[in-house]
């Protein structure tokens, strides 16, 4: 089994590659060491996304991030999209591979939403048979990355911190904390992020994600945060994400923005924020 | 004979007639340097999109609406351009086109 | 409780939020729920407006919204790869009662989708033109190309490619009622509709088929008596839409 801190991403900044961003990244790629691209927007048969990556890849480590496996599915994994995922990774060799801890997947169709989990042990056992079989089928270990949650599951029998140590400890994988997950979950929850933080196997953290999320409240007039990755990231953010490299070492951290995305510098001062964490953090 | 002879003339003509098409074309690209003119169109940065790890803010409207099923609730005041395209009946007869109908009832699921 | 529940209750709006999930003081999710109902719309509303720009001006961005709601609930996508998402969009136009009016619209959304399949066709090199430059006028009647896999055509009775300008180029002519052929070309990494001649739409139907430039020639000039067919072959090379060719003799 392979160490989780053995990322070949560098314990540096990176940012959420948009096609915008291209030339600008080219350019003058400020602090950011390395890039994540979404895993579907590049299962095309070539044009310009697949000219691009190839260039990107020449000069940056590439993390491929997943967004439509449905890992957490009921029904069994999708064949042809493990076959596609395993043909991406097959010619680019990006230096990591994560997906989410969430469905998306059902009878209906692909519901481009990642969809929320009971912490139960049929759901773990179910979790841990589709990591192993990604990891069979790429032939690596991938990253399993925390959700962001709006409700819970009356069901629920254990905590994410224990669901997610379990499925790491029985196949083997790494985690991918993302700690605005973290914090979006928490104030969604009433829960405390710290004591997440501190109960989460920092240990198997191949790469942490920071984003910015949207802020509105319940029919109860409790504050209800979504996972917007439209935003800056926010200060109890910085303070939680400071919390985790300063007790859990320098790891590959990302700066997640999706919507409204803005011009480069802005993302670049964002991986500079991130960076200057890092250094400051034990190695 | 003469038939044949005629026939044999035509695709005669035809073949000169393709060759000599080929020849323009081929000094035509002889001409400009390919992709001389090759630049990146303004859509094709929208076309390269399509899978968010995040979905849009907000917890209201889209979702939840009920109205979405609604026919009349697809309004003339938010027309688009086909209100100014307003094509006059087709040569086919096909009739004028180019406003967008209200609907009185709801759409079948 | 099951995903099937879940999802089913994604869908519909009207539906109760499903039992068993709540909020951290016990009480039924609700609003909670509403989040995952307006991330699986928003998204996928999202993906649909980036894909048709042309169909959502011309009906508008609520009408596109409206369109798109129903649109999604009717045809979830089948596949997590959203870049070909909507392909279902021509034929649900098609039978979409708000907008029978508008009988061009379902050809300009099969115009914006060939446009994404184009964008994300496999890349093939260029054919040579020295090889067909090398090739007798006799050869030349008999020669097959293979077209790259960008290449796309549609036939339509509206004037598709005129509307598509109209609502991309600024400055350009309102369409009048003529019919238009389209091609869809990709010069690199660009397609790019092009306006078709009479008779071309018959010739690259042909062409594309396998047929003989011999035979494609004949099908063009028998629809269309004046086909030049020079500009065109001229245009498919210049944008590496020929890629490769075959002789018997």
């Amino acid at each position: 089994m392979l160490d989780a801190t053995q990322s070949r991403l560098p314990d540096a900044p990176g940012i959420g590659y948009k096609p915008q961003h291209y030339a600008a990244i080219l350019a003058d790629p400020g602090p950011v060491r390395w890039l994540e691209i979404h895993a579907e927007n590049y299962m095309g048969e070539g044009g310009r996304p697949l000219a691009q990556l190839r260039a990107l890849a020449e000069r940056f480590p590439i993390s491929v991030h997943g967004v439509g496996l449905s890992i957490g599915g009921e029904g069994p994994l999708d064949p042809d999209h493990l076959d596609r995922l395993a043909r991406l990774l097959g010619w680019l060799n990006p230096a990591s591979f994560s997906e989410h801890l969430a469905w998306s997947t059902h009878d209906v169709g692909f519901l481009n939403d990642l969809l929320p989990l009971p912490y139960t042990e049929p759901t773990l056992v179910r979790v841990a048979d589709h990591v192993d079989q990604v990891q069979t089928r790429l032939g690596r270990r991938m990253l399993l990355e925390n959700p962001s949650t709006y409700l819970a599951f009356d069901e629920s029998e254990m905590s994410e911190t224990e669901f997610l140590r379990e499925i790491a400890r029985r196949t083997g994988c790494g985690l991918l904390l993302d700690v605005n997950n973290v914090f979006v979950s928490a104030t969604n929850q009433k829960t405390d992020p710290r004591a997440y933080i501190d109960g989460f196997p920092l240990e198997l953290v191949g790469e942490i994600h920071l984003g910015g999320h949207d802020e509105d409240a319940d029919e109860h007039g409790q504050p209800l945060l979504i996972d917007s990755h439209g935003a800056p990231v926010v200060d109890p953010v910085w303070a939680l994400y400071a919390r985790t490299v300063d007790r859990g070492g320098r790891r590959p951290t990302l700066i997640e923005w999706d919507n409204d995305v803005p011009d480069w510098p802005v993302l670049a001062a964002e991986a500079a924020r991130a960076g200057a964490l890092l250094a400051e953090a034990p190695a | 004979m003469i038939a044949e002879k005629e026939a044999s003339m035509s695709n005669t003509n035809k073949t000169l007639a393709v060759a000599g098409a080929v020849a323009a074309a081929l000094a035509a690209q002889m001409s400009t340097p390919a992709h001389a003119q090759a630049k990146e169109k303004c859509y094709g940065v929208a076309l390269a999109e399509g899978n968010d790890c995040a979905a849009g803010p907000g917890t209201t409207c889209a979702g939840t609406s009920a109205v979405d099923y609604q026919g009349n609730a697809w309004k003339l005041v938010d027309a688009g351009t086909c209100t100014e395209i307003d094509l006059p009946a087709m040569a086919d007869g096909t009739p004028r086109q180019g406003s967008l109908e209200p609907l009185d009832r709801d759409l079948p699921a | 409780m099951s995903q099937s529940a879940f999802a089913t209750a994604l869908l519909a709006p009207d539906a109760p939020t499903p039992p068993g999930l709540s909020d951290p003081e016990g009480r039924p999710a609700g609003k909670r729920f509403d989040i995952y109902r307006n991330n699986v719309v928003t998204s996928l509303t999202a993906a649909l407006e980036t894909a048709f720009p042309v169909v959502r001006k011309l009906v508008g961005p609520t009408n596109f919204k409206l369109l798109a709601g129903a649109f999604l609930r009717r045809h979830p996508p089948r596949t997590p790869v959203l870049m070909l998402y909507g392909a279902d969009l021509p034929g649900f136009l098609e039978a979409w009662p708000p907008a029978r009016t508008l009988g061009y619209l379902p050809d300009i959304a099969r115009l914006e989708q060939a446009l994404r399949e184009a964008y994300h066709a496999a890349d093939a090199a260029p054919l040579d033109p020295t090889r067909l430059a090398a090739l007798a006028p006799d050869a030349l009647m008999e020669v097959r190309f293979t077209l790259a896999p960008a290449f796309r055509l549609i036939r339509s009775p509206w004037p598709i490619h005129a509307i598509w300008r109209y609502n991309t180029e600024p400055g350009c002519p309102k369409p009048g009622p003529k019919p238009q052929d389209v091609a869809v070309l990709r010069d690199g990494y660009d397609p790019e509709p092009i306006l078709l001649p009479d008779g071309a739409v018959a010739f690259l139907a042909a062409l594309a088929t396998g047929e003989t430039l011999g035979t494609a020639m004949e099908t063009a000039t028998a629809e269309a008596p004046e086909f030049d067919l020079g500009p065109l072959l001229a245009q498919l090379l210049a944008t590496g839409t020929i890629t490769e060719l075959e002789t018997h003799a």
